[in-house]
């Protein structure tokens, strides 16, 4: 077998840290005082890491004092002397021991950011660190040095977000480019306060010595915390949709956990087609509440499968459930898409075609027994000439067979969230679990 | 909005008149400052820079819900560079030309540009007195830490001060307790607007150490993105609260139309419930969970046919039974939903009753959840005084001694006296829309007066719990 991306990379970072580490030994530490302070401030970083959030830097103080710390070239005026390797040995010792606690609380070592942290701060230093100690960069004071230490950040910003799509990409299937726009749409925001941090850390600590470092660290503290504060909200915000959605399964309309189920085969199918996140969070709430129309009839769908329903029946629901949605005051683009899930499909838009195939193969799969899925996949292909858009029933059923395949790999690890971030390592889930 | 009070123009005017002495001191008064005459180099692009910041506030993508303040890192490192009657022309040049939003628009106008011209003004006096000026020039940060300190207090001492003066005399006549209430009152909104306040001086004094160093104001740039960033999230996580809420209450307004009740049945009883969680003390995050408590609790109902809830005639047994579920119908609903916390359980035992005649579980005494207790008198005292389809609706105080009645068999005595006291103090005023009236954490509100730029200290960050 061919051996996966992932593997190379971890391989890449083991043997990076390695020879760092083995250097270091070797030559001793240089400007301990230094390196304890930096030591600190990533481990301290790395404390405040908290796992499962969907934030793409989890520790950004972590992230920025690495990065500092590899574009030092003076403290408090005078040069330093540190190498590239004893950056890296730095940070990833500090890092290690930033992580003890979230090792002993169950949370196990996170092994791709840790290798892109190696990898970057790797990167940084040793296109830095050289150059600068022969004095390369002589002619680049002032402004200039700032800017210039800007761009680096920036180069390595860009191929961190390469390098962590590509890692997504190996580690789950999902195809790549989709992955590297949401990668790099995440940048403005917190990569950004993270790269502005490091590059004016190693300017502050230049100029007034190790004091920068507390100092200058308040602002992107500040930032990680609203962060957490919208991230929190966030998932309240999706709880509530998906618990109130559930009207209609308590109403006994459509049978237990449908919803959540289709909002969960929805998103993967989505992401499969190349869906942004904020498209993904629109497809999610509208998955969870399609069924929602459901409340008005009079009596109940049998079983509540909508999908056998004459065309003219199921439009009537699916605008009575727009109008619904439209009343909670979720953003628009759900309720618009809740009340064009019936319409043929060349007049959909994509979220609603997906909605209408993945709804249509839940039914039909839960109904057909055994081998249900299979015969369910079958019809909807059959049906691809008006109801069901052929590209989304193709995407359909790649996510299946990638998905028999990824529990088998992750050991029947079942779904658990309904999205989890890119850097999640592994992302299998199954229909029925 | 009505006209502004005629001593709180003349206020105004007199600030504004402060703020032109400061700005350009006449000979012969306040020369203590070098009369070298204003630097214009560092002035002009702060002065962008500040003006810039505060566009992109307001602006749409960023949108924060309290722009003013934004930007005050900006105007703070002017303080820690410029002589004073230059940090206090930075103010005026950014904050002049921004547009108003309401009327008055010159004196807001005014105001606004005037207790930022002179709090700048302050604070840049007292960084020069103390000798801030050679510790960032030293770099010596313990030293211009000490003196930015203290240069950030005299900011918000007058900032607070001036915001005090104009609520005071806007809000007609003294708050009520006279004098010490009102010092209490600006003691808080000293507090409040100090956390944030510091981080902005830090924020200011990195700018200040960064220009002034060889790499000059690109650096000093850069500290802004991280503050910029945090102000981001910080305006996504309102407008997505305020979203949340908005969702929660359209729900709980379908379940009242489809129940037949009168409109806002929920949002009513969610407010008495908050009533008497004050009158019992609870804390803050219990009364605003109790609040949620008591907009839910019917939520069940969505499940409930619409034939039952709104049929007229008496009900079968067995549809009463059917009825009877939405508590449970309720609680499978929101039991996932994990900031409710305690509200999950008032929405399941609401209808129980403390002789333990209720539904759904026949629960007795203090085996029914507190929480559910407090909705339960909400919930029959909002049910008297509203108008139904069946019944007319009752006065207060009729429904009051209706409550006392039952208070024992039914209620808990201790719910039913916390809301006659309640009510007998405040009164009942329920919202009739369902407007997004938060209570701030001490429910304490300004008056909508000219005081627009003093939300924005009070509503950083680090200002809330």
């Amino acid at each position: 077998m061919r051996p996966r991306l992932h593997t190379v990379v971890l391989l890449c970072a083991a043997v990076l840290a390695a020879g760092c580490l083995g250097a270091t030994l070797y030559s001793g530490v240089e400007e301990r005082g230094a390196a304890l302070a930096f030591g600190v401030l990533v481990a301290v970083g790395e404390l405040t890491r908290r796992s499962g959030t969907r934030i793409r830097e989890a520790a950004p103080l972590a992230a920025a004092g690495s990065l500092a710390y590899a574009l030092l070239g003076e403290a408090a005026g005078r040069p330093t002397h540190h190498g590239a390797a004893q950056v890296v040995t730095v940070v990833l010792a500090a890092s290690l021991l930033g992580s003890v606690p979230h090792v002993v609380r169950g949370a196990g070592p996170a092994l791709d950011p840790s290798a892109r942290r190696v990898l970057t701060v790797g990167f940084v230093a040793v296109c830095f660190q050289p150059l600068y100690s022969q004095g390369a960069f002589d002619g680049w004071s002032g402004s200039a040095h700032a800017l210039l230490l800007l761009a680096l950040l920036s180069l390595t910003a860009l191929c961190d977000a390469v390098l962590a799509a590509a890692l997504a990409h190996s580690r789950t299937g999902w195809p790549f480019l989709p992955a590297l726009r949401d990668e790099l749409r995440a940048l403005p925001g917190i990569g950004a306060a993270v790269i502005a941090t490091g590059a004016v850390m190693a300017l502050g600590v230049a100029v007034v010595g190790l004091w920068a470092l507390p100092v200058f660290s308040v602002p992107l503290l500040l930032a990680q915390l609203s962060y957490r504060r919208y991230e929190a909200v966030r998932a309240t915000y999706r709880q509530t949709i998906a618990s109130l959605a559930r009207a209609t399964e308590i109403a006994g309309y459509t049978p237990a956990g449908h919803a959540h189920r289709v909002a969960a085969l929805g998103q993967a199918v989505g992401r499969d087609l190349g869906l942004t996140e904020p498209e993904l969070t629109v497809l999610e709430y509208a998955a969870l509440m399609h069924d929602i129309g459901q409340l008005s009839l009079v009596d109940p769908v049998p079983a509540g499968a909508t999908a056998v329903l004459p065309a003219a029946e199921q439009r009537r629901i699916a605008l009575l459930g727009g109008a619904v949605v439209r009343q909670t005051g979720v953003d628009p683009r759900v309720a618009a898409i809740v009340e064009r899930q019936a319409d043929p499909h060349r007049e959909q838009p994509l979220a609603a075609r997906i909605v209408r195939v993945v709804n249509a193969y839940e039914e039909k799969s839960r109904e057909g027994g055994p081998g249900g899925p299979l015969t369910a996949l079958e019809e909807l292909r059959l049906g691809t000439a008006g109801e069901y858009a052929p590209e989304v029933v193709e995407a359909l059923a790649r996510v299946l067979s990638r998905n028999t395949e990824g529990t088998r790999e992750h050991g029947g690890r079942a779904w658990r969230e309904p999205r989890t971030g890119l850097s999640d390592p592994a992302r299998g889930w199954v229909t029925h679990g | 909005m009505e006209a502004l009070p005629a001593r709180a123009r003349v206020y105004v005017v007199c600030v504004t008149l402060t703020a032109l002495v400061c700005l350009v001191p006449p000979p012969g008064l306040l020369s203590s400052s070098p009369a070298t005459g204003v630097p214009w180099w560092p002035v002009v692009p702060l002065a962008a820079l500040y003006a810039g910041c505060e566009r992109l506030a307001r602006s749409r993508p960023v949108a924060t819900p309290h722009p003013g303040g934004a930007s005050y890192p900006v105007l703070l490192a002017g303080a820690f560079l410029l002589p004073p009657s230059g940090a206090a022309l930075v103010a005026l040049a950014g904050a002049l030309p921004l547009p108003v939003e309401q009327r008055p628009y010159l004196v807001r106008r005014l105001w606004r540009t005037g207790r930022l011209v002179l709090a700048v003004w302050a604070a840049s006096r007292v960084h020069l007195a103390v000798g801030g000026r050679e510790a960032v020039a030293d770099c010596d940060v313990p030293g211009a830490l000490g003196t930015a300190g203290a240069a950030v207090l005299v900011f918000c001492l007058v900032l607070t001060l001036l915001d005090g003066g104009i609520l005071a005399l806007t809000a007609g006549v003294l708050p009520r307790g006279g004098r010490t209430s009102a010092t209490a009152a600006w003691w808080q909104l000293f507090l409040r607007s100090l956390v944030p306040l510091t981080v902005h001086g830090l924020a200011g004094l990195m700018m200040a150490l960064l220009w002034r160093s060889p790499y000059g104001p690109v650096a000093a740039l850069l500290v802004l993105l991280p503050m910029g960033v945090s102000w981001w999230a910080f305006a996504q996580y309102h407008r997505e609260r305020a979203a949340h809420q908005a969702t929660i209450r359209a729900l709980v307004q379908a379940v009242d139309i489809k129940d037949g009740y009168t409109r806002g049945h929920s949002e009513r009883v969610g407010q008495a419930s908050m009533m008497i969680a004050r009158e019992l003390g609870l804390d803050d995050d219990r009364v605003e969970v109790l609040r949620f408590a008591g907009i839910l609790h019917d939520v069940g109902k969505l499940g409930v046919p619409t034939r039952l809830l709104t049929k007229n005639g008496p009900l079968t047994p067995e549809e009463r039974r059917v009825i009877e579920l939405h508590p449970e119908y309720g609680h499978e609903m929101v039991r996932g939903i994990s900031f409710l916390g305690e509200a999950r359980a008032a929405v399941l035992h609401h209808h129980e009753r403390l002789d333990g005649s209720g539904y759904p579980y026949g629960l007795a005494g203090s085996q029914i959840p507190e929480s559910a207790r407090v909705v339960a008198v909400a919930d029959a005292f909002d049910a008297m005084t509203s108008t139904r389809s069946y019944s007319r609706a009752r006065p207060v105080p009729a429904a009051l001694e209706e409550l006392r009645r039952c208070a024992g068999a039914h209620f808990d005595p201790r719910m039913v006296a916390a809301l006659v006291r309640a009510i007998g103090r405040s009164g009942w005023r329920p919202a009739v829309t369902a407007d997004d009236v938060r209570p701030d954490a001490d429910g304490h509100r300004p008056p909508a007066a000219v005081t627009e730029p003093a939300g924005p200290v009070t509503d950083r960050p680090g200002a809330r719990r």
